[in-house]
């Protein structure tokens, strides 16, 4: 069966006067129908860029140098403009992380939504306000007839965050791609949007990929982990796999520096050093300058994925032989 | 110092932030009458609590839970509307800024973005030197130079950067010399105000290290604030839940994870996501975020609470000890309704 999405190659180049700087380099993974995968890692692993370059939302200067993205069977990185467009919400909707940014705050909720109905489909505003009524009930919003009289500063930011997923069904979307939903909330609110979303994949088998610093968020939502480092996926598996059993040395030091579950008197583990800017990328293993088990080799020669014990699970490390 | 002295006492403090703007602003036209109404903030409410020498005391709760409030108004950065506040034993709350110079030296924060609150047109040297010029810690030039360059290489920042500006530095690095400005006047007691919020998980665990060695190695106490629940558990003595300004539960750490009490806590433990728990079973809170302006009558939960009654609604609950050490402000804990 094809895939619903495939990712092929990836690169991502932001030109700019002194030359091209490479931001994403060479990512490819698949996404089927109904599945989740979590692209995880930290500030400047180039994770948002690859899920902007997916809707082909990458702003000058930045563009797609190469690869390919294919969605339902269409190259999207050589459609035009247009056919973009028509794609972009409609098949593919897309969750900021910041709801306040997202929604206008001078036009009612009702507005809003209709607005992205009516820019999708030929249906007259009434049916567009019906069609926006249904979702907001599927999100659980109270009294949802009020709400669409509402501006968004007359609601909670939970409140606000489950609009902008209301939002991002109105189209029946085949795929949802989420930007740190949840990290400008509150705990308790993050774990009722982590909820709804994965209900509502499931239920309406839509495709999810969920883009995080937070490795715990994903590990409950997905069933895939892509983790990334320097602009190029380094391990990617099953998601029980990679929280269990991570091969990589920078997953292993991710999950080992948590502090959870961890007594005071413990020091944390940490990974030395920090993550490279994208204007000097170490050569070889762009993780060698931090890692522990790193050999001469690892200087020279960029490691690939490839893949290790369980099925689907590949890592991008010369030295997995050395990690037991 | 009198052994068993707490270090900080706070007593009843209430902080109220009165946001009605001007007197046109407040009148409004309601019942064929003009009425004046303010409009208050009621961030803090009747909060007690002390903190021993050498603990860190953790207060945690969800935004908008009066949690950083209450951390500037112990340093007096805010003056309290009512109640006290106590370091070793003497009031601080209504001193003169004067009088209050020396505490000040004693008491030191770290803020939360580490972007903000270095000014980005002094130099990492100038920065570090400030306090120690101005609360006299040192006399020579040549004194304040090596207090500076000593503080540097405590938070692992190599001194030889210290005429380079915050900008140049990466979020990790910046708080660290924001825990270098806090430690050149060699504090007894610092407040720190979502000091790894901001920060990659990495990175974190760095900045919390770094934090526990400094404590350790200058016998430091602490109030840490911060919503963040699997990092307090890490770094706690003792841990002080917050919710619409009030302290629900405070219990040493290992009580507080083990067996929270008040059911505010358990939905908020219950929310932390865990690594590798597929299926997380959380206590869904029933009803909407109320705001600190129309604070509920009685206990601030109950309209959120599954176990709520009448007296819920109409009295206001007090933090009680229970045998186990906990200290729980709950009528169904107290009447055993809650287990």
């Amino acid at each position: 069966m094809a895939h619903l999405l495939e990712v092929k190659d990836l690169e991502v180049n932001f030109a700019l006067r002194w030359g091209d700087l490479t931001a994403i380099d060479g990512v490819s993974f698949t996404l089927d129908k109904g599945e989740k995968l979590g692209l995880v890692g930290e500030s400047g692993a180039g994770k948002s860029v690859t899920g902007f370059s997916i809707i082909n939302l990458i702003s000058k200067p930045g563009y797609i140098s190469g690869g390919s993205i294919v969605f339902e069977g269409k190259d999207l990185s050589r459609l035009r403009r247009e056919e973009m467009r028509r794609i972009r919400g409609d098949r593919i909707s897309m969750i900021f992380q910041d709801p306040m940014m997202t929604l206008n705050p001078v036009f009612t909720i009702g507005t809003q939504m209709a607005e992205t109905v009516l820019a999708h489909r030929n249906v007259s505003k009434h049916d567009a306000l019906d069609l926006a009524l249904d979702k907001l009930e599927k999100v659980y919003i109270p009294s949802p007839e009020k709400r669409l009289t509402q501006y968004p500063h007359e609601m909670s930011g939970g409140m606000r965050q489950r609009i902008v997923v209301a939002i991002a069904l109105l189209t029946d979307p085949a795929l949802i791609i989420a930007d740190e939903p949840t990290t400008a909330l509150d705990v308790t609110i993050q774990a009722g949007i982590m909820d709804l979303l994965q209900e509502l994949c499931d239920a309406e088998n839509m495709g999810l990929i969920l883009i995080t610093h937070d490795l715990a968020v994903v590990s409950q939502v997905t069933e895939k982990i892509a983790v990334m480092y320097a602009g190029r996926i380094i391990e990617m598996g099953p998601t029980e796999e990679i929280v269990n059993r991570p091969r990589h040395p920078y997953t292993r030091g991710l999950i080992d520096s948590l502090p959870w579950g961890r007594k005071a008197a413990d020091r944390l583990t940490q990974i030395p050093g920090m993550m490279p800017t994208l204007t000097d990328i170490p050569p070889g293993c762009a993780f060698h300058p931090r890692c522990t088990v790193r050999e001469a080799h690892c200087l020279e020669k960029r490691p690939d994925l490839q893949p290790d014990r369980a099925r689907d699970h590949v890592v991008a490390c010369h030295n997995l032989g050395m990690l037991t | 110092m009198e052994e068993n002295t707490p270090l900080l006492t706070i007593e009843n403090l209430v902080k109220h932030f009165d946001i009605s703007g001007g007197l046109l602003d407040q009148i409004s036209f309601e019942g064929r009458r003009f009425v004046r109404k303010r409009t208050v903030v009621k961030a803090v409410n009747n909060v007690s609590f002390e903190i021993q020498p050498g603990e860190t005391l953790s207060v945690v709760g969800e935004s908008g839970c009066g949690k950083s409030t209450l951390a500037r108004t112990v340093l007096g950065l805010y003056p309290p509307n009512e109640g006290k506040v106590l370091y070793q034993g003497a009031r601080i709350d209504d001193l003169s800024p004067q009088e209050m110079l020396p505490f000040r030296a004693k008491m030191q924060m770290i803020f939360q973005d580490p972007y903000a609150s270095l000014n980005p047109r002094m130099t990492v040297a100038r920065i570090l030197e400030e306090p120690v010029v101005f609360h006299r810690k040192v006399r020579t030039a040549a004194e304040v130079r090596d207090k500076v360059a000593q503080v540097m290489e405590q938070v692992g920042v190599d001194p030889k950067w210290s005429d380079r500006y915050p900008h140049e530095f990466s979020g990790g690095q910046r708080q660290r010399i924001s825990i270098a400005r806090a430690l050149t006047v060699d504090p007894d007691f610092i407040v720190a105000d979502e000091p790894v919020s901001a920060l990659d998980v990495s990175i974190q665990a760095q900045i919390l290290n770094l934090m526990m060695d400094a404590q350790e190695e200058f016998g430091l106490t602490y109030m840490f604030i911060t919503h963040d629940l699997s990092v307090v558990e890490h770094i706690s003595t003792r841990v002080a839940v917050m919710y619409l300004g009030t302290v629900c539960e405070l219990a040493p750490v290992d009580e507080l994870f083990d067996s929270p009490r008040h059911p505010y806590t358990k939905a908020l433990l219950s929310a932390i996501p865990r690594l590798g728990e597929t299926k997380p079973k959380h206590i869904k809170l029933k009803g909407e975020v109320v705001t600190p302006i129309n604070l509920p009558s009685g206990c601030v939960f109950h309209r959120r609470c599954h176990f709520a009654d009448d007296r819920c609604s109409r009295e206001i609950p007090l933090l009680r000890r229970l045998d186990s050490g906990a200290h729980v402000a709950c009528h169904g804990v107290e009447e055993g309704r809650i287990s």
